[in-house]
């Protein structure tokens, strides 16, 4: 099956050529500037999955600043320094001993770029798009994770102006961690929900 | 806002041409709504240019997967959100 996305990876594909041709014209004719581009790019440098390990730590750590995450997701990234700054809205869900929570994006590839950059090649390609949402356990399997019995698996599809992030649980036998090493467990397919974070002791 | 959390709801099934955020899967299909997610600019009008004003109401709808998929694998807990604008839902049984 074809896939622009994955294709637009290679800098010799017709589409990152298509790419280019237009980012001249756009400089060409105005609409946008050299230095706008380079921020663009520095903004998406500057955000990584670093960030929602750091929130995550912290909601695990302290259950106040985990129920502001839930409830406020924009406003408690802030509290941690971040910049969250979006159109987009950005809204925490949290696994829980019934619950797992999957994002997805089947029309695209929204993911909560503010908070994390950009999403994996994997999360945009067509074969995960569409069996995330029709085989989501099936998918979970080839990530390595399978959900225990008695829990439920909940899907979201980012399809408009909201951005998600999954908040894991806590690994168990992590009570004497420090937030730092507790974050250095929080992978980036944890807080999409393909995985859980592990914590070998 | 027409919808409240708990109401149940369909997606239309209608077809539009460009770009509409309503995607095909769950066009026809039954839910109820979750949390309404606040008003946002109509992307189907914002995506050729417009202001896409007045400002549409954004819904996040819950579905069964079992109601999704005739041979959904899984658990008949398990449920799909996502987040629909009020002009692809109508109540579910017909416009009130």
């Amino acid at each position: 099956m074809s896939d622009h996305h994955e294709e637009a990876g290679s800098t010799t594909s017709p589409y990152a050529a298509r790419i280019r041709a237009i980012e001249a014209l756009l400089l060409e004719k105005g609409v946008l500037t050299e230095p706008e581009v380079q921020d663009r790019i520095s903004y998406m440098e500057s955000r990584s999955p670093a960030n929602g390990a750091k929130l995550v730590a912290r909601a695990w750590v302290d259950n106040e600043y985990r129920e502001r995450l839930l409830s406020d997701g924009k406003a408690a990234a802030s509290e941690l320094g971040m910049d969250p700054t979006h159109p987009a809205e950005f809204i925490v869900v949290e696994n829980t001993p019934v619950v797992h929570n999957l994002i997805v994006c089947t029309l695209c590839s929204c993911y909560p770029r503010a908070i994390l950059g950009r999403p994996p090649d994997w999360y945009k390609s067509f074969n995960y798009r569409s069996r995330a949402v029709r085989e989501p356990r099936a998918v979970l399997r080839e990530f390595g994770f399978e959900p225990p019995e008695g829990v439920e698996v909940v899907v979201h599809d980012s399809t408009a102006d909201v951005r998600y992030m999954v908040l894991p649980m806590r690994p168990e036998g992590t009570e004497n961690l420090s937030e730092d090493d507790l974050a250095d467990l929080v992978t980036r397919d944890s807080l999409v929900g393909v995985s859980v974070p592990r914590y070998a002791g | 806002m027409t919808f409240e959390p708990g109401d149940r709801v369909r997606v239309l099934p209608a077809e539009k041409p460009g770009h509409v955020r309503t995607p095909g899967y769950l066009k026809g299909k039954s839910g109820w709504v979750e949390s309404v997610l606040g008003e946002f600019p109509n992307p189907e009008e914002l995506a050729y240019g417009f202001s896409g004003r007045p400002e549409r109401p954004l819904y996040k709808v819950g579905f069964m997967q079992a109601d999704l998929w005739d041979d959904y694998d899984g658990p008949v807990e398990d449920r799909l959100y996502a987040d629909v604008y009020e002009h692809w839902l109508e109540p579910e049984g017909g416009t009130a």
